[in-house]
């Protein structure tokens, strides 16, 4: 992130465009100065997070009733969506049951740390620091290595950078092809991809903050209304940014069942 | 006017990455369209599809901040 060069700052009066910087606050526990301790907001949402959802779900599973009640129906709905839309669906009916509390918690995880993005005053979503992405899709690569090697021991690598039906020739190409595509590219993508479209949608709305701030306050008077534009822009990417930051958590739960399934399956 | 070069070169290659998104939707929907029962099987798909798709331009993304 070295060269995001938006336009030059701090030319007198002209408008100073948020950058990267501005979304990193200081970091509330400050000692250790020299290093930093790494505790800033995106760390105290973190811990906000994991309490809201254990609040949640102990609260909607505390009295479970044959005839459930509101809470608990909603406990259910969103249990049930990601056992058996994203877990039955993909894993297969066979084997997907041990995976259940992995995929679920990484959905609500996901999920509830992307809608702070659109809660007022948190307004950050926690991926977007890149810490975060790379964290929980680092659990996920370890996570399907390790089953393929305990489904299938040391032949497992075998099994996953070697196609079958391929012609004799073309085999070393495919398997570099192979090696780079699953071992290497897919960790990346997996998290780069949360990361991304959090830290673009959260710059997208703080950019037309500060447009709308910069026209309506300090512009020449016959640029003042362009200002309702750009709030009306801002509103509407902000109810886009609800959309992908719940379109985002699923897809990341949905290539976790996927990376899964691939590496219980029995061929490539 | 100051800037960087890098991202008209990633709006450039975004214009790839959105023509294969829209491939994918499009055949999800035509999909969909013509035989509505098969929506369960073709919506993880899909999504793979998406995912994949996706993965050039994320890449793109990257690049252009980190080059």
């Amino acid at each position: 992130m070295i060269a995001l060069a938006l336009p030059a700052a701090a030319n007198e009066g002209g408008f100073v465009p948020p950058t990267l910087e501005d979304m990193h606050l200081p970091e509330i526990l400050p000692w250790a100065a020299e290093y930093g301790t790494g505790f800033g907001k995106q760390m105290l949402l973190v811990l906000l997070s994991v309490a809201l959802i254990a609040w949640f779900f102990l609260a909607a599973s505390r009295r479970g009733q044959l005839v459930p009640g509101k809470l608990q129906h909603l406990g259910e709905m969103s249990y049930n969506f990601v056992r058996n839309s994203v877990g039955k669906d993909i894993i297969g009916e066979r084997d997907y049951r041990p995976y259940v509390p992995l995929l679920f918690s990484l959905f609500f995880f996901i999920l509830v740390n992307n809608l702070f993005g659109s809660v007022p005053l948190l307004q950050i979503p926690t991926p977007s620091h890149v810490g975060t992405a790379y964290a929980l899709a680092g659990i996920v690569y370890i996570t399907w290595i390790v089953l393929g090697l305990k489904k299938h021991g040391i032949g497992y690598f075998k099994l996953a950078v070697v196609p079958a039906g391929v012609p004799k020739a073309i085999l070393p190409l495919i398997v570099i092809i192979e090696i780079i595509s699953t071992f290497l590219v897919r960790p990346v993508t997996h998290s780069l991809r949360l990361f991304a479209t959090m830290l673009a949608g959260h710059l997208i709305i703080m950019l037309s903050a500060a447009g709308s701030e910069f026209l309506i306050m300090d512009a020449d008077f016959w640029f003042k209304p362009l200002g309702v534009l750009t709030i009306a822009g801002g509103v509407g990417m902000y109810m886009f940014e609800i959309l992908i930051q719940v379109l985002q958590a699923y897809v990341f739960v949905l290539l976790t069942a996927i990376y899964i399934q691939g590496s219980l399956a029995e061929e490539h | 006017m100051e800037g960087n070069i890098n991202l008209v070169g990633y709006g450039l290659s975004a214009i790839g990455g959105a023509i294969g998104v829209g491939l994918v939707f499009a055949a999800y929907i035509n999909g969909v369209a013509r035989q509505p029962e098969a929506q369960r099987v073709l919506q993880p798909i899909a999504f793979l599809g998406l995912a994949l798709t996706e993965a050039l331009a994320i890449l793109g993304l990257v690049f252009a901040f980190v080059l």
